[in-house]
């Protein structure tokens, strides 16, 4: 990611020292960056998640799907969180020089996050981590999330669409008011499959329908999810059965998220048979879909 | 122009700031310019492959974190082919962090580890998640003078041996590993410490107890390094809470040549180059042409020596 990236900030051009300020960095050099990033939006979608989006410079504006940023989250309540949040990215756009996340608002980082404004500042640290990728031959992929799991995946559909790779999104809540990324789905092209548990579409065993479907019609030439232990497990039985290749991408409680301090790892199969830690912040959060043992 | 650069456990370094073991790996490399740091310093290396704890292994608190890592290592044949090479890129010098659960465990691992690439050796005497109830080698002067010696024998390298401020008196065991041939003493290492989710009944670690780090310990760790300065003559490397420049100077006024910054790094992966940078702004702003005039260069409070004797005999 370094390479073709121009020094932008020279200390013999600019003729003033570096920023001293909370941001100590000359992150335009280096394909990592901690930078201070502006609120534009951050509005409710549902009862219980937020859209946020803020203004990034290079190199935040690299970031690609399944890859996150790690947020330095402001006080609520009083006290600011001490480490940061690790946030998949869930939609980016260069031309406007902007990344979004979707979040539930569920602890003291996501509370903090929720009480942003725009014209508000956030530090942001990234992009991270290793995201999704396709393979030349796949023209049509299956894509399986369910809540938070939705806005890590919805970034695939503009990544496909650029590919020219058709996606069938299967997306999945326990209401019908809880579905996320439907209209950025469908806004790449992608068909959009509502699956609830309200009305118990969102069973395993008719998920699985589904999936058979698609193969059937050659429409899941691999398999991506995120969000859910159950449908991990069903797509690491039905890509087995079916030899179809996919990708997970995991969450993991993280400290460092450089690979550096080893809190975020994850039980995976190793290739001796055995099991072995990786670190999620690290080796992924996107991983192939048959080497973790769970979500 | 300011002098950075100090001579410390025999080893002269560009500038006093490194990283603290375990908070520091070649991802960082993604984020700042390694060549501007003092030294390196690598996760603990052991012998025997060890998974680490079981999760959560890190717990926020006030004004820090908790963690209970465990140490995982992939042992030293990985260290030396795949660790070692990255580093040979950058100017700075590598001190490889060693631990074992036995003095000759130390030893060998000593030998074995003292390859081309590495400048210094740092006895990680003190982690106190490696053994039952957090005892380790450094919350003792005998069995730090025992393991000391063991190490001395065994390596020829410069030997740095970190301490656990887990003990009575740390002065005392800064005395047996000089008297037994460290060159420089790291003061300290995470504090023993543990936290409870309130809502589930549970410890917030895995493996329940573990090490508190962060700005919280800041002042708990810099007494300890004074007390370790009028101890020893050997050189003192300050470890807890630093996150920049003012923090190292109170460090280096207690008495430290150097220090090495760890969870900060967490918090803003620049932290050691903030660290460099205040300092030498420091030096500029208070008329010092070398930074190593700052060790030791703390004013007493206008009480005179017997008094300060006085009240460290009354146990404060």
């Amino acid at each position: 990611m370094i390479a073709g990236v121009e020094p932008l900030l020279s200390p013999f051009s600019l003729g003033r020292p570096l920023a001293m300020d909370t941001v100590h960095a000359t992150h335009s050099l280096f394909p990592v960056a901690e930078q201070s990033a502006a609120v534009i939006t951050n509005a409710a979608v549902n009862a219980e998640y937020k859209h946020l989006i803020v203004a990034v410079e290079a190199p935040a504006i690299d970031v690609v799907a399944g890859q996150f940023f790690h947020l330095l989250c402001p006080p609520s309540d009083g006290a600011a969180p001490f480490l940061r949040r690790p946030m998949s990215v869930y939609a980016a756009d260069r031309t406007r020089g902007c990344v979004e996340f979707l979040y539930k608002v569920t602890g003291a980082g996501t509370r903090g996050l929720a009480t942003l404004a725009p014209g508000d500042r956030l530090n942001v640290l990234g992009p991270l981590g290793r995201g999704f990728t396709l393979a030349p031959s796949w023209r049509h992929i299956a894509v399986v999330g369910r809540g938070v799991g939705l806005a890590t995946l919805a970034p695939l559909a503009l990544m496909a669409e650029r590919a020219d790779v058709g996606v069938t999104a299967i997306l999945s809540a326990r209401r019908p008011d809880l579905v996320m990324s439907v209209e950025l789905f469908r806004a790449h092209g992608a068909e959009v499959v509502v699956v609830t548990d309200s009305d118990h579409s969102s069973d395993v065993g008719n998920v699985e329908r589904l999936l058979r479907g698609l193969a059937t019609r050659h429409k899941a030439d691999a398999l991506f999810t995120c969000g859910s232990n159950r449908l991990l497990l069903l797509l690491q039985q039905f890509g087995k059965e079916l030899g179809i290749p996919g990708q997970v991408a995991l969450e993991q409680q993280m400290g460092c998220a450089l690979g550096m301090c080893f809190c975020c790892v994850r039980d995976f199969h190793a290739a001796d048979g055995g099991v072995e830690h990786r670190r999620v912040c690290w080796e992924g959060p996107v991983f192939d879909l048959q080497e973790p043992l769970s979500w | 122009m300011v002098d950075l650069a100090v001579d410390i456990g025999g080893l002269r370094l560009a500038n006093p700031v490194m990283p603290a073991s375990g908070t520091f790996a070649d991802g960082l490399a993604r984020v700042i310019d390694f060549n501007r740091l003092g030294a390196f310093v690598t996760k603990t290396v052991t012998r025997e492959l060890r998974a680490g704890n079981p999760t959560p292994r890190v717990a926020e608190t006030a004004g820090g974190m908790l963690n209970s890592i465990g140490i995982p290592s992939k042992g030293v044949d990985y260290f030396i082919s795949q660790t070692l090479p990255f580093y040979r890129r950058f100017t700075p010098p590598l001190i490889a962090s060693i631990s074992a659960p036995t003095a000759d465990g130390f030893a060998s691992l000593a030998a074995e580890i003292g390859v081309a690439g590495v400048a210094a050796i740092e006895a990680n005497i003190s982690c106190p998640n490696l053994e039952q109830d957090g005892r380790a080698f450094a919350m003792t002067p005998q069995a730090t003078a025992g393991v000391v010696a063991r190490l001395r024998a065994a390596t020829k390298l410069p030997l740095w041996v970190k301490l656990t401020p887990n003990t009575g008196d740390i002065a005392d065991v800064a005395r047996a590993a000089e008297a037994n041939g460290a060159d420089a003493v790291i003061v300290a290492n995470t504090i023993l410490a543990m936290a409870i989710d309130v809502e589930t009944f549970r410890p917030r670690l895995g493996s329940i107890t573990g090490g508190l780090s962060g700005p919280a310990v800041k002042p708990i760790i810099l007494r300890q390094v004074y007390q370790c300065a009028r101890a020893v003559k050997i050189g003192i490397v300050g470890c807890g809470g630093i996150a920049n420049g003012n923090d190292a100077v109170e460090y280096l006024l207690a008495g430290a040549r150097a220090v090495q910054v760890g969870t900060a790094t967490f918090v803003h992966p620049t932290a050691m180059i903030r660290v460099v940078d205040e300092l030498d702004d420091f030096c500029k702003r208070r008329g010092f042409a070398r930074v190593s005039a700052l060790t030791g260069a703390l004013m007493s409070a206008g009480a005179d020596e017997t008094d300060v004797e006085w009240r460290q005999e009354a146990g404060e």
